[in-house]
């Protein structure tokens, strides 16, 4: 039996997501662009997405641009935004790729967090105010894709209004969804990023949020589509089943909240119980409030998670240690070194991501896997018998 | 049957290699080895190689990993080999990753991991002696042979190896290769060192790292005939690109003296020594003094000589070697030890 504890990568679809897109992938293939009987059938599956997303957004229907994914809304959000007002973005340093690398590309600066991965407010004003440039945009995650931590937006919010009060506020909430209410969470976001994956909807799909007075550069210019803002045929059947994944997700949210937190709980106090030498991250002593309940962070001394990660995978677990580059191979996790842990124990970490298929035998597999890898490659670190 | 890792660099050898041993009934997993973050066109590293191997082991239907030994690269391969070249010395960055990458770290990774044996593509052989000692042997292909590069490998490593491919020519891996309908059947062989991009090579890769010295170029009598703007570029040896053009007689860079930044040019003969000193010999089993022939570099002639201490005494002249580069010893067909240039 596999036991899937990636979630934070990808989620299994939801029925419902995946009822929703068949006819459009079969019978009602229209163009929502067109003008006869097929395509206003396409429209309509689009209006009803965009009322459900924006309603469990935060947003009006017409604020929600429909995008390929988490990556492009957030490339939206930071180049669309510097593209047409210029100035400065800033970013936190614990951001994923696909907001931190357009921040770099555009000569932005990046932010520095605490231990815990909390924004350190004191460093953001200090850069608002001295930044050479007037700063246009400032995009900080809801909840980080690594350590499951989440980021109180008001605070940032707060700092942002008062020393860059032209800025754009950007919010990554693509790991959010299931666990928080992110229409309260980033009601003070001008732009917010999510993703149809992470929330038990297919891949290739996503939305960004656009509040009424934000303007944004097209990064593809074409057809018009939602509004000029994200050209290009809309993914009709993707955004039909991402919003039937979003309703069901922000329906069971405080009852799966409970029971996936019960699970987490188990499993990283079961692991850190069996084994000295386990840091898990995120946490302020024991709490793990400030945290998403899905994710278990660890970093095990004297253990490679390339290593680990292969011994699981031979026992059906099925994780992650930082993100993947193209090729597979895992990269040293900026996020880590951001919150100022060693490179080396970085290199020994592990994400344990649980999701609304995981259950009870799921969490069983990984207490009986994960100490017995670790024991293992230990003892082998310590008896190395090959070389010099 | 065993446990087999297999390291997968994309090309046809280790592809082969794959095929060959799940062919004999081995449990096989693929590993493609991630080392060099940077630009790089061309051997083990880009994304191109991963995706042929990757494609590769779905077509054998074996597993297939992606180690990133990026950092453990850098230290033991990419810095000793900018720290040699500024020191004058000429290193064998492929050698340096048979030692501390694929032939360590990968080893002991396959180790930890549960694998009983190690693949790789290269073309040599490991053969087992009576008395159950193990020694690297010439390839079949005497043109492709790679025994040179694995001279290092001891005991405990030659012990959990297998080289498949070491069996067949070239040409016949590649008819394997097609025969099986591999992708990689007709992919070229990678050529140069595999951190270093073909178009601002060596000189842009070291320059971009350290400072580079001009020296000036003296002949046998210490007239100076020329200069250069890099004696970091410069190699024992060398022939051509000194800027000596116009001359008559054929002139080689048979002396660096980094100390001074002093490059001695000097004819043919010049270049041919009758002794060469070397440092870190190491033997594969027991140590050889007769009946030894010495190459010294990877596809070079292997010449008779002797060994005392230290000292290579070669036969006949030969040619003077750049500190650094490898030593190694043969004995018939099987690499009895290796060492060094002082």
């Amino acid at each position: 039996m596999a036991h899937y504890l990636d979630n934070a990568a990808g989620t299994p679809m939801h029925a419902c997501a995946v009822e929703a897109m068949m006819p459009l992938l079969t019978t009602q293939y229209g163009n929502p662009s067109g003008a006869h009987r097929m395509a206003r059938a396409a429209t309509q599956v689009l209006d009803e997405a965009r009322e459900v997303m924006a309603e469990l957004l935060g947003a009006k229907p017409g604020e929600i641009v429909f995008t390929s994914g988490g990556t492009e809304a957030d490339n939206i959000a930071v180049q669309g935004t510097i593209g047409s007002t210029g100035g400065t973005a800033v970013c936190s340093a614990v951001e994923h790729n696909a907001v931190l690398d357009p921040v770099l590309h555009l000569g932005g600066l990046v932010t520095p967090v605490n231990p815990q991965g909390l924004i350190d407010l004191d460093a953001l004003a200090q850069l608002l105010t001295e930044a050479p440039e007037p700063v246009s945009l400032v995009s900080v995650m809801t909840v980080n894709n690594e350590t499951g931590v989440i980021q109180p937006l008001e605070p940032v919010a707060e700092v942002v209004a008062e020393l860059a009060p032209t800025a754009v506020f950007h919010t990554d909430a693509v790991q959010a969804l299931c666990w928080i209410d992110v229409a309260a969470h980033a009601a003070c976001a001008d732009l917010i990023s999510v993703s149809g994956h992470k929330f038990g909807g297919p891949k290739g799909v996503g939305a960004l949020v656009v509040r009424g007075d934000v303007k944004l550069a097209a990064m593809a210019l074409g057809g018009g589509q939602e509004r000029g803002r994200r050209n290009g045929t809309q993914n009709v059947a993707g955004i039909a089943a991402m919003a039937a994944a979003a309703a069901v997700t922000v329906a069971v949210r405080s009852a799966e909240v409970a029971r996936v937190g019960a699970l987490r709980d188990r499993l990283a106090d079961g692991i850190r119980d069996a084994l000295p030498g386990v840091h898990e991250s995120g946490i302020s002593g024991n709490e793990r409030s400030g945290k998403i309940p899905n994710i278990c962070h660890l970093a095990f001394e004297d253990v490679e998670s390339e290593a680990l990660l292969f011994l699981l995978e031979r026992d059906d677990i099925f994780a992650s240690a930082a993100s993947s580059c193209s090729s597979g191979a895992q990269d040293p996790s900026h996020v880590l070194a951001a919150m100022g842990m060693s490179r080396e124990l970085a290199g020994g970490s592990l994400r344990l991501s649980l999701g609304h298929q995981t259950i009870e035998a799921d969490i069983d597999a990984a207490l009986a896997a994960v100490p017995a890898a670790v024991k293992r490659l230990r003892s082998a670190e310590r008896h190395s018998g090959f070389g010099r | 049957m065993s446990e087999v890792l297999v390291a997968m660099s994309g090309g046809v050898d280790s592809s082969v290699t794959a095929a060959l041993l799940k062919d004999q009934g081995h449990n096989v997993v693929g590993v493609t080895l991630k080392l060099w973050g940077g630009d790089s066109d061309s051997g083990c590293c880009s994304v191109s190689d991963v995706d042929d191997a990757r494609r590769v082991a779905q077509q054998l239907g074996i597993d297939h990993h992606v180690f990133n030994f990026g950092e453990d690269f850098d230290r033991h391969v990419v810095e000793p080999y900018v720290a040699a070249y500024d020191q004058g010395e000429t290193p064998n960055p492929c050698i340096e990753c048979n030692r501390h990458i694929k032939f360590d770290k990968l080893l002991r990774r396959a180790d930890v991991l549960g694998f009983d044996m190690l693949a790789t593509g290269h073309h040599a052989r490991v053969v087992e002696h009576p008395d159950k000692t193990f020694r690297i042997a010439r390839g079949e292909d005497m043109a492709k042979d790679q025994s040179y590069v694995l001279h290092m490998l001891d005991q405990a490593q030659l012990r959990r190896l297998m080289l498949p491919v070491g069996n067949f020519t070239k040409g016949q891996v590649r008819e394997l290769a097609t025969e099986l309908g591999l992708r990689t059947a007709a992919k070229p062989d990678s050529q140069d060192v595999c951190f270093i991009h073909s178009v601002g090579g060596r000189k842009q890769f070291l320059g971009d790292r350290i400072p580079l010295n001009p020296a000036a170029i003296v002949d046998g009598t210490g007239r100076q005939v020329g200069s250069t703007e890099a004696v970091q570029l410069v190699t024992i040896g060398q022939r051509k690109g000194l800027g000596l053009g116009g001359n008559d007689q054929r002139r080689f860079v048979t002396d660096i003296d980094r100390a001074n930044n002093v490059i001695t040019v000097g004819s043919h003969v010049d270049t041919l020594t009758e002794t060469l000193e070397i440092k870190g010999l190491r033997w594969v089993s027991q140590p050889v003094a007769d009946q030894l022939h010495v190459q010294t570099s990877a596809h070079g002639p292997a010449n008779p000589a002797s060994l005392s201490g230290t000292t290579v005494q070669w036969h006949q002249p030969s040619r003077r070697i750049a500190p650094g580069q490898s030593v190694v010893f043969y004995l018939g067909d099987e690499v009895a030890g290796g060492a060094t240039a002082a």
